[in-house]
């Protein structure tokens, strides 16, 4: 087990380089616009692209360019400066992770809390008016654009421009620490958004799994025990059922994390996908890179840890 | 061991069975009346797809949950258990009738220690501890014979063999000390030598605990060696009935010969030739008209498409029961010939 663990996080090192490499492609060879222009603003003499130039070491050879930037991304977690604010784009994300953390944990909360009994009931009672109902309502939230959603949210319940004044508006997001109950209130249309369409896949994915669960001979066995319903379907049914969802929702909070950049947008909260929507839309390419960067280590974790928790969940897994 | 006085320990009674698809009503049992007597064992042989699986199973009520239409009577120590609510049906299942299903590799669940599954079965019927369950879960495994059962309580179940496995859920089924052990199919998914083991090993728990056991089975050969009665059902019904004695020896249904001339003999002729029952087992959605078995027999005559017959004892041998419109003298020419 440790030297599959040593093998895949090895791997996911490769991985991580791979993507690096990739956009030092994507943004230094080919043609998305000169850096330090960028960097020295508009109107900027000559000379002081041809000084930008230099400090920025845009002047060596491109071998050597992207020797110095892999060395300083993977040695010394250095991701560069923003061309746009100056500021150094490691402190950017740090200073944005929270907000992005706050939107994601509470978000995931509520489409598991919603999804998973909504889809644990449909499973038990399929075809009744209550299955209709959840999975008729579980299409809808699917197809909704969450933009879409946010800004009908907003215009509904929002404190400013709603019809109905009950949850604080867009860019009204503090932190945590600054003061709880802000920080929560609002959240709390943010969080219903960005669980709507999640908790509606979970739902289906959950009636899914465990529809095809409780067809299962386990279940006639647990049945024929003589346990009770309840503990059939949550002890046997549930307890394999959930192996897959869990999958599926360690790689969804890892995208997340990597920045809800639409409802972060519509809210106006301050997190990883505002910073990189600002950062595209300012072609601030080092901070792109960086956002970019995270999320791909995100989801790089992510299916680390999906493999280790897999050999926890299913002893099968282990021997094999 | 009872007298043929006694009430028996199970009495079913016009059990039916129906189960509404897109395709229209399956009647998977089509009133079938058995009785079984505290230990002896009831061997129940058909096809697949004769209603042998549903009709056991609907005895514990586990066909409820899947939508079946069910009427009749099944009468367990002297109480209708299609009567009964579910929670009342609980304390029997696992409790005085356990089941022991086909293919062990599915019935255990692949992410609980057998033992955790076993303790489970214990403290579903009994108030006792955890230390006392598993105190108890050991016994059973080693009564079924699970070498070193201290030991593999805490294996996962793909880390038992085969026969193991039917072993634990022979086990499991054993928990409760049950007065009635449904076995359906019980060594079907299991090598040959095994299946032997397993069988051995049913024989020796009914003898050691004193309980009656119906087994469900197409293999005419496992009922010889372990039924005392023998029912034979074809498309959802009865079609003959005896002491396995009279029904291995005298047979009076062309199906049951069908079934006793496809089993293959060491001791015979080796060139001698197997027969298979022609045909294939009939839908029941829409099962053939008079007797079921008339387009497979061949010794059925015009009117057999029309007649339905009923299961009606021997004037030689009232235990002995058979549904077929052949004379009874010629029925037995017909199998005298033939052997």
């Amino acid at each position: 087990m440790t030297r599959y663990i040593i093998r895949r996080v090895l791997w996911g090192i490769l991985l991580l380089i791979l993507v690096t490499a990739l956009m030092f492609v994507l943004f230094r060879i080919l043609p998305t616009g000169d850096p330090a222009r960028l960097r020295a603003g508009r109107n900027a003499s000559p000379k002081i692209i041809a000084d930008i130039r230099r400090d920025l070491g845009l002047d060596k050879s491109l071998p050597a360019q992207f020797w110095v930037y892999m060395k300083e991304v993977f040695l010394h977690f250095n991701l560069g400066y923003s061309y746009y604010s100056n500021v150094p784009v490691r402190g950017l994300i740090a200073e944005r992770l929270g907000a992005t953390l706050s939107l994601m944990l509470g978000g995931a909360v509520i489409w598991l809390m919603v999804g998973l009994p909504v889809g644990i009931l449909s499973a038990l009672r399929r075809g009744s008016w209550l299955d209709r109902a959840s999975m008729g309502t579980a299409l809808v939230f699917v197809s909704a654009p969450e933009y879409w959603l946010g800004l009908i949210a907003l215009y509904l319940f929002a404190a400013d421009i709603g019809r109905v004044k009950i949850f604080p508006g867009a860019g009204s997001y503090v932190g945590l620490t600054s003061d709880p109950w802000k920080w929560f209130t609002s959240l709390l249309l943010p969080w219903l958004v960005l669980a709507a369409g999640s908790a509606a896949i979970y739902a289906r994915l959950m009636r899914g799994s465990l529809t095809e669960t409780m067809r299962e001979d386990y279940i006639r066995t647990a049945r024929a025990k003589g346990l009770s319903e309840r503990r059939v379907v949550l002890r046997h049914g549930v307890r394999a059922a959930i192996n897959p969802i869990l999958t599926i929702l360690a790689l969804d909070i890892a995208t997340l994390l990597g920045g809800a950049i639409l409802v972060e947008v519509v809210f106006d909260i301050h997190g990883i996908g505002q910073l990189a929507y600002t950062a595209i839309r300012h072609s601030d390419l080092l901070v792109v890179q960086g956002t970019v960067l995270l999320g791909a280590l995100f989801i790089v974790v992510a299916n680390i840890v999906v493999d280790i928790a897999y050999a926890y969940l299913d002893p099968r897994v282990r021997y094999s | 061991m009872s007298t043929p006085g006694d009430p028996p320990l199970l009495r079913v009674e016009d059990l039916r069975v129906e189960f509404p698809t897109e395709d229209g009503v399956v009647k998977a049992v089509d009133g079938i009346t058995y009785e079984v007597r505290r230990g002896r064992t009831l061997g129940i042989v058909g096809e697949s797809g004769s209603g042998k699986t549903v009709a056991a199973m609907t005895v514990l009520g586990l066909t409820r949950m899947q939508g079946a239409k069910i009427s009749g009577r099944v009468v367990f120590e002297g109480v209708d258990l299609l009567g009964l609510d579910e929670v009342a049906l609980r304390r029997i299942r696992g409790n005085e009738i356990a089941m022991i299903f086909q293919d062990p590799s599915t019935a255990l669940h692949p992410l609980y220690r057998v033992g955790a599954q076993l303790n489970e079965a214990v403290k579903a019927h009994q108030n006792v501890t955890k230390t006392q369950a598993r105190a108890r879960t050991i016994e059973l495994l080693d009564l079924v014979g699970i070498p070193d059962p201290g030991n593999r309580v805490d294996d996962y179940p793909h880390e038992f063999s085969g026969g193991m496995k039917q072993r634990a859920m022979i086990a499991m089924a054993l928990a409760n000390e049950p007065k009635l052990l449904i076995a359906d199919e019980p060594t079907t998914a299991l090598d040959v030598t095994v299946q032997a083991q397993i069988l051995a090993l049913l024989e020796r728990l009914r003898g050691e605990l004193g309980m009656a056991i119906v087994i469900v089975t197409h293999d005419m050969g496992v009922v010889a060696e372990m039924a005392d009665e023998i029912a034979v059902m074809y498309a959802g019904r009865i079609v003959e009935t005896a002491a396995t004695e009279a029904l291995l020896n005298s047979p009076e249904h062309p199906y049951t010969w069908g079934l006793l001339r496809s089993i293959p003999t060491l001791d015979g002729p080796r060139l001698e030739r197997l027969e298979p029952i022609k045909g294939s087992p009939p839908s029941l959605i829409d099962p053939p008209s008079g007797c079921h078995f008339h387009p497979r027999c061949e010794y059925a005559q015009p009117d057999h498409a029309r007649i339905d017959p009923e299961l009606l004892p021997l004037p030689t041998d009232p235990a002995h029961k058979v549904a077929c419109l052949l004379e009874p003298k010629v029925r037995r020419k017909l199998w005298e010939e033939s052997t």
